[in-house]
C-alpha cells in the first residue's frame, strides 16, 4: 500500500513536472502555424474568388486581426477545451478525426513493442549469458545491421518476401480486408473488438494485416533493445547476489530469470521511453508502406495537401501520448525497483 | 602525432572492421564528386520502350517505370544525400557545439535549464518534429538540412556540455584566462579545440542518422522532388511497384542507403577506438 501511495505521488509530481514541456510544444506548435505562409482566412473562403471583404469577415470572424498573443491566449482556450481546429481536407473537426484514427496507430505501436521486447529480451539474455559465442555474434550483427536498415526499405522487403513470393501475408494495404466484415466498435482495437464478440474469422484477418507492419517496427527498435538487455544483464550476472544465489543452489533458470532479470530490467525500462518515441516517428514511415489508417498518416496527408490544423493536432498528440508513457514507464520503474519508491 | 597514428595503426590492426568502413566511406565520398560523370546511362533520361526491366548486363541494377537505370540514379543519389547530411550534420555541430561549449563553461542556472530542454527535445519523437518543420518552413531541400540539422542539435549540445564541463577547472584553462583570454576567446581557441576530437566521433555517428532521417523525409515526399535521384525518393517511386515482384527497384537503392549508414556507424565507433581512449568498449 505505501509503495502504491509512493508511486501514486511520484506520478503526481511527473505530471505536474511534464505540464511545463506539453504548454512548451503547445505554444511551439501555435508560432508554427504563424510562420506558415498563406493566410488560413484565404483557404476557407467560399471558393478562390471570394471578395477582399469576404476575406476580411472570415478572418474577423477566426480572431486573426487581433494581435499576436491575443491569438496565443484564444489558441491555448481552445485548446484546454478540446479544440483542435478543422481540418480543410476531410472537412471534420480534427480532434474527432484523430480519435477515430488513434487505435489504428496505438495497435500497431503496442504490437510492434511487445514484439520487439518478446525478441530482443531472450536474445539480449542468450547473448550474455555467452559472451563471444555464435550467438553473441549473431545478435550483434542483427543490433548493427538493425539500426542501419530504414524502416520503410525492411517494410517493402518484408512485403515482397512475405506477401509476393510467400503469399504468407495479405494484401499490404489497411487493417482489415475489405470482404470480412468490421466487428462492432468497442475498444477500436481491432484484435480486442473482434474477441470481445468473439468473431474469430475476423480477428484472424486483422492479425495477418497487423503481424507484417508490427514486425517491420519491431525489427527497427530490436537493437537498442537488444543490446541495452545484453549490457545489463552482463553487469548484473558478475554481481555477488547472483554468486550467492548459485551458492545457495538455487537453479540457473531461478538465478537467471528471477533475479538477475528484475535487476537488468531497468535500464531496459529507462530507453523504453526513448524507444517508443523513436517508435512513434517510425510510425508515419510505416503507416505511410501499409497504407495503415492511423494518425501518423492522417497528419503526412494533411501536411502534403497544406492543410495545417491536423499536423498541429498531431505533434500535440503526439506530445501528449509522450508525456504518458513516461509516466508509466515511471510507475513500472517503481514496481521494478522498490527502490525507487521507498527514497 | 606519430604516437597517434601509431595508435591508429596498432586499433586498425586489431579491427579490421574499420578499415572497411574507412574504405566505404572515401568510397562515396569519391561517388558523390565524381559519380554523375561515372554513370553508364543519363540518370534523368526516360526510355519507355526499356521500362521496368529486371537486373542484366546492360543495366546492372534493371530500370524503372520510365525506363530510366536504376544504377545511375543510385550512383547519382549519392552527391545529394551526402550534401544533405552533411550540411545538416555542420550546421548542428557548429551550433550545438557552440552552445554546449558555452553553457558547461558558464554552468549555473542557465546550464540548467538549457539541460532539461535538452532532455526534454531529445526525448520527443524527434522525426515527427523534423516533418512539422518541413511543414512550416516549406517543403524545400534547404528546410530538410535545417530540420535534420535541429533535431541532432541537443546531442551536440549534451555532448559538448559534457566535455567542457569536465575541463573547466583545468590548469590550462586557467592558465589561458590569466594570460589575459576573454571567456570567449577561452571557449573557442582552447576548449572547443580541445573537445574536437571527440566530437568527431559524435559526427561520424551522426551522419548515418542524418542520412536516415533525411532519406525518411523524402520517402514521404517531403522536400526534394522527383525526378531527382536521391535514395528515398527512388525506394518510395519504387516501392508502388513491390507488390507485382520489381525487387531491384527498392532493394537497390535501399541497400545503398543501409551500407551508407552502415560506413559511418563503424567508422564512428572505430574512431572512437582511436581518438577516445576512456570510451574503449
Amino acid at each position: 500500500m505505501a509503495v502504491l501511495r509512493s508511486i501514486g505521488r511520484r506520478l503526481w509530481q511527473r505530471l505536474l513536472a511534464s505540464l511545463p514541456a506539453l504548454f512548451g510544444v503547445a505554444v511551439f506548435t501555435f508560432l508554427l502555424m504563424r510562420v506558415l505562409p498563406g493566410d488560413p482566412a484565404v483557404f476557407f473562403a467560399s471558393g478562390p474568388n471570394a471578395g477582399q471583404e469576404e476575406i476580411e469577415q472570415i478572418r474577423r470572424e477566426m480572431g486573426l486581426d487581433k494581435p499576436i498573443p491575443v491569438q496565443l491566449v484564444n489558441y491555448l482556450a481552445d485548446l484546454a477545451q478540446g479544440n483542435l481546429g478543422r481540418s480543410m481536407s476531410t472537412g471534420q473537426p480534427v480532434a474527432a478525426d484523430l480519435e477515430r484514427r488513434l487505435p489504428a496507430s496505438l495497435e500497431l505501436t503496442l504490437c510492434a513493442l511487445i514484439l520487439a521486447l518478446s525478441l530482443a529480451l531472450p536474445l539480449g539474455i542468450l547473448a550474455a549469458l555467452r559472451p563471444n559465442s555464435l550467438i553473441d555474434h549473431g545478435v550483434r550483427l542483427l543490433c548493427t545491421l538493425g539500426v542501419c536498415m530504414p524502416t520503410f526499405v525492411s517494410g517493402l522487403l518484408l512485403i515482397f518476401a512475405f506477401y509476393y513470393l510467400l503469399g504468407w501475408a495479405p494484401d499490404p494495404t489497411g487493417r482489415l480486408d475489405v470482404f470480412v466484415s468490421t466487428p462492432p466498435e468497442v475498444t477500436g482495437f481491432l484484435l480486442v473488438d473482434a474477441a470481445l464478440v468473439g468473431d474469430w474469422e475476423a480477428w484472424i484477418a486483422a492479425a495477418s494485416q497487423l503481424w507484417l507492419p508490427a514486425a517491420t517496427m519491431a525489427l527497427f527498435v530490436l537493437a537498442p533493445l537488444a543490446r541495452m538487455t545484453r549490457a545489463s544483464m552482463l553487469a548484473v550476472l558478475t554481481s555477488d547476489f547472483i554468486r550467492t544465489g548459485e551458492a545457495l543452489g538455487l537453479s540457473r533458470r531461478r538465478v537467471v530469470l528471477v533475479y538477475a532479470l528484475r535487476n537488468a530490467l531497468l535500464p531496459v525500462i529507462t530507453i523504453m521511453g526513448i524507444v517508443f518515441s523513436t517508435m512513434l516517428g517510425a510510425n508515419v514511415l510505416v503507416e505511410k508502406v501499409f497504407s495503415w489508417p492511423g494518425v501518423a498518416s492522417y497528419a503526412l496527408d494533411a501536411l502534403l495537401a497544406s492543410d495545417y490544423a491536423p499536423v498541429q493536432g498531431f505533434v500535440l498528440l503526439m506530445a501528449m501520448i509522450f508525456v504518458m508513457v513516461n509516466l508509466v514507464i515511471d510507475v513500472l520503474y517503481g514496481l521494478a525497483d522498490p527502490r525507487v519508491t521507498v527514497g | 602525432m606519430s604516437a597517434t597514428l601509431r595508435h591508429a595503426g596498432y586499433v586498425l590492426r586489431g579491427n579490421p572492421v574499420t578499415l572497411v568502413a574507412g574504405f566505404g566511406a572515401s568510397l562515396l565520398i569519391v561517388l558523390a564528386i565524381f559519380g554523375p560523370s561515372l554513370v553508364p546511362h543519363d540518370p534523368v533520361a526516360s526510355n519507355v520502350p526499356n521500362a521496368l526491366l529486371p537486373p542484366s548486363a546492360r543495366y546492372w541494377f534493371g530500370t524503372d517505370q520510365l525506363g530510366r537505370d536504376v544504377f545511375s540514379r543510385v550512383i547519382a543519389a549519392t552527391r545529394l544525400d551526402l550534401l544533405i547530411a552533411a550540411s545538416a550534420v555542420s550546421l548542428s555541430f557548429a551550433a550545438g557545439a557552440t552552445i554546449g561549449a558555452f553553457c558547461g563553461y558558464v554552468g549555473g542556472q542557465l546550464d540548467r535549464w538549457v539541460g532539461r530542454l535538452v532532455d526534454v527535445l531529445m526525448a520527443f519523437p524527434l522525426f515527427v518534429l523534423a516533418m512539422a518543420m518541413v511543414a512550416a518552413f516549406g517543403n524545400q531541400v534547404e528546410n530538410i538540412v535545417i530540420a535534420t540539422a535541429v533535431i541532432n542539435l541537443p546531442f551536440y549540445i549534451r555532448f559538448a556540455r559534457a566535455e567542457v564541463n569536465v575541463r573547466r577547472n583545468i590548469g590550462w584553462v586557467e592558465a589561458a584566462r590569466a594570460s589575459g583570454n576573454s571567456h570567449a576567446q577561452v571557449v573557442l581557441r582552447f576548449l572547443l579545440p580541445n573537445i574536437l576530437p571527440a566530437m568527431a566521433v559524435q559526427i561520424s555517428l551522426n551522419l548515418g542518422w542524418a542520412i536516415l532521417n533525411a532519406a525518411g523525409l523524402s520517402f514521404l515526399g517531403l522536400g526534394v522532388r522527383p525526378p531527382t535521384p536521391e535514395w528515398g525518393i527512388l525506394v518510395a517511386e519504387g516501392a508502388r511497384f513491390i507488390t507485382t515482384g520489381k525487387w531491384w527497384l527498392v532493394t537497390f537503392p535501399g541497400l545503398a542507403l543501409m551500407l551508407a549508414v552502415l560506413c559511418f556507424n563503424l567508422l564512428g565507433d572505430g574512431l572512437r577506438d582511436i581518438l577516445d581512449p576512456r570510451m574503449r568498449t
